[in-house]
């Protein structure tokens, strides 16, 4: 190629890729403009209450759909919070024991595990992360949740709460369940690189103290990885918040609001998370009201996604001062 | 590369590892940990185990060679509902749409961030707009796409419902939202593994005459490619697995129904179904509760899949240091580049 020529080649290449990069700039903005506008009027009309109690939010949904306003209400009168409990429960449940149980798994693989084992934990932690949310689903549907409904609730348990609510294995329990069981290879991953990563001198100087390897890889190499540790938490709560397929199937469809003064029932109660409302509302985009409120709840799905990525990157920068990349 | 910012590369130390002390010596609460980490990888390893083996036993007990050929069938009984032909090639078109436009666009803009990056603070913005991508569920992604779709003006990507709204539903929505959602995993692929070059090949490459956009096409990208590949394999398994956008966006027939008479195009605009849609319209989730069906599509589905997973371990095999879950990381994460440089 001849020089003149690849000097302004340079420059239109220049150009073009960062017309792209503007391009997907603007798609996003435009996906976060257009997501608001449309879920302002739902907000606007609800006040803050939008996120408080109140009501059944299968009944409101209803009479949205069939443009029949609730007695005493406004059409688009809506009260998101048995969603919005269901969604951090789940999320809550989910990663805190995808964090005790990626923990483990990872500091096995990075120190422990014979090699053997380690070449089969590897793939099998990769397989974990690639099984598609509906082949979960289907499982938790069709096969953990007959089991924990003839296995683990009674049926005095059902009918002590059979008034409200009724227990059928798609609950709180499976919902956890499945939802840490995906979460956690994604957890496993970004911990054991982080673990890698902790220089080696650091812990021999540990281990030539005399200090066992046991409290040696608790009190250097995870704590040392700890801002990982954080952010490979902040991306799986990021994941489950937005798991709506999985949820939509096993979480036994109703929107309601579990209570955890029910004492153990309280685990077999069934909940409803934001995103799998979304999915299940989705026929119904063509009715304003209806769309109003949807998009309102991707609008709150939208803001905590964006404040969990930053909060995963504020995580990450004390490692950048020990120069660890994670 | 694990250990890449931390020591020169060129040099790796000697590492003697002494003779591993056994754990009998430990405090007792030291030796419950220990014990516990082995407990945990075996459970790791029993779960994947249960799933596979469950989805084998239920795939191979319903699938039959004729569920292939035959498109689904709306009929309450079993033996008349057909088969999935029309989902396998949905999913084939909507991964070859998604990932037509994301592998370009996702390697284009790496080597943008990483190769040119000017101005900065728009480098740095646009990084962050793609792990905003990365973090945004898929549902959100599907409503949004379902309402720029609606637009009169894409109304030639989808058809015109009865009240001549456009309907907004279509293999081309689908697979452009899906393309979106396949963008982050290829940007931080690429965007990882161009950091990786070492600058004197940069270097080497304009000693001798040539121009960045030359060293970039000509040197950097062939350098990287098992990289690349590697980021739209993981791209792809996105959208294989996909539901929520499936649902949303392909309507909700579950055979291929075209609009008008061309061909193709004619197809594309118009609505059918996936492998994932399928299996949530035949699981008890769905309207079709057909269990069976279900099984034996998810088993497909979940062949895929595994067969994807083998195509990335054997493309990065022998370029990853950090072991086989560093594709499946880099994919998470997508490094940054260091902005010191």
């Amino acid at each position: 190629m001849q020089r003149g020529n690849g000097r302004r080649e340079d420059q239109r290449t220049e150009r073009m890729l960062g017309a792209l990069a503007i391009a997907v700039l603007v798609l996003i903005g435009a996906m976060v403009v257009t997501v608001f506008v449309n879920a302002w009027p739902s907000f606007s009309s609800n006040g803050p209450s939008w996120f408080g109690p109140g009501g059944n939010v299968d009944t409101q949904l209803r009479a949205m759909q069939e443009s029949t306003p609730l007695p005493g209400h406004d059409i688009s009168y809506f009260r998101a919070w048995p969603l919005i409990w269901g969604t951090l429960l789940t999320t809550a449940l989910a990663v805190v024991l995808a964090l005790v149980v990626s923990i483990l798994a990872a500091v096995f693989l990075t120190e422990f595990a014979p090699a053997p084992v380690r070449r089969t934990l590897e793939p099998v932690i990769r397989l974990l992360a690639g099984v598609p949310s509906v082949v979960y689903g289907l499982i938790g549907i069709l096969a953990l949740a007959p089991l924990i409904n003839h296995h683990l609730i009674s049926t005095s348990r059902k009918q002590s709460v059979a008034y409200v609510v009724q227990l059928n294995g798609a609950d709180l329990t499976t919902a956890t369940v499945i939802l840490a069981v995906m979460i956690t290879p994604i957890m496993v991953a970004l911990i054991a690189g982080a673990l890698q990563s902790v220089p080696l001198p650091w812990r021999e100087g540990s281990v030539a103290l005399g200090v066992n390897r046991w409290r040696t890889i608790v009190r250097v190499s995870l704590r040392t990885a700890r801002p990982a540790i954080v952010a490979a938490t902040v991306l799986a709560t990021a994941r489950a918040l937005g798991e709506a397929i999985m949820l939509s199937m096993v979480s036994g469809g109703r929107g309601f609001a579990a209570n955890p003064l029910d004492g153990l029932t309280f685990l077999f109660e069934p909940v409803r998370p934001l995103a799998a409302t979304i999915v299940e509302q989705s026929e119904g985009l063509t009715i304003a009201p209806l769309a109003h409120t949807v998009y309102a709840m991707a609008a709150v799905l939208l803001v905590s996604a964006a404040g969990l990525s930053f909060a995963g990157w504020a995580a990450k920068q004390p490692l950048k001062r020990h120069g660890i990349r994670v | 590369m694990e250990a890449g910012g931390l020591a020169p590369s060129s040099v790796r130390p000697v590492v003697v590892r002494p003779r591993r002390q056994s754990s009998a010596s430990w405090p007792l609460i030291d030796r419950v940990g220990y014990w516990l980490c082995w407990a945990t990888g075996i459970a790791l390893c029993l779960i994947a185990l249960a799933i596979v083996v469950f989805m084998l036993v239920k795939g191979i007990a319903y699938l039959r060679p004729a569920l292939f050929v035959k498109s689904p069938a709306p009929s309450l009984q079993q033996s008349q509902s057909g088969g999935f032909l029309d989902p396998i090639v949905g999913t084939l078109i909507i991964t070859a749409i998604g990932t037509l436009i994301a592998a370009p666009m996702g390697v284009a803009l790496a080597v943008w961030i990483s190769e040119y990056a000017r101005p900065r603070p728009l480098a740095r913005i646009v990084e962050s707009a793609i792990d905003v991508i990365a973090g945004v569920p898929s549902v959100v992604l599907a409503i949004f796409g379902l309402l720029v779709f609606s637009e009169s003006f894409l109304g030639f990507l989808s058809q015109n419902a009865v009240n001549g709204s456009v309907y907004g539903r279509s293999f081309f929505a689908a697979g452009i939202v899906m393309a979106i959602l396949a963008l982050p995993l290829i940007v931080g692929s690429t965007r990882e593994a161009l950091t990786q070059v070492p600058d004197r090949v940069r270097e080497a490459s304009y000693a001798l005459g040539k121009s960045r956009a030359s060293t970039i096409r000509w040197v950097l990208l062939p350098s990287i490619r098992p990289q690349i590949a590697s980021g739209i394999a993981l791209g792809m398994g996105r959208i294989i697995g996909d539901t929520a956008i499936i649902t949303i966006l392909l309507g909700v027939t579950l055979t291929t129904q075209g609009v008008g008479g061309v061909p193709v195009l004619g197809t594309l605009r118009g609505t059918g179904s996936t492998l994932t849609s399928y299996v949530y319209n035949n699981s008890p989730a769905g309207e079709g509760n057909a269990p069976q069906k279900a099984y034996a599509a998810a088993f497909v589905l979940l062949m895929v899949v595994l067969a994807l997973n083998a195509l990335v371990t054997r493309l990065t095999g022998g370029h990853d240091r950090g072991g086989q879950l560093s594709a499946l990381r880099r994919a998470l994460t997508g490094r940054r580049r260091q902005w010191s440089r």
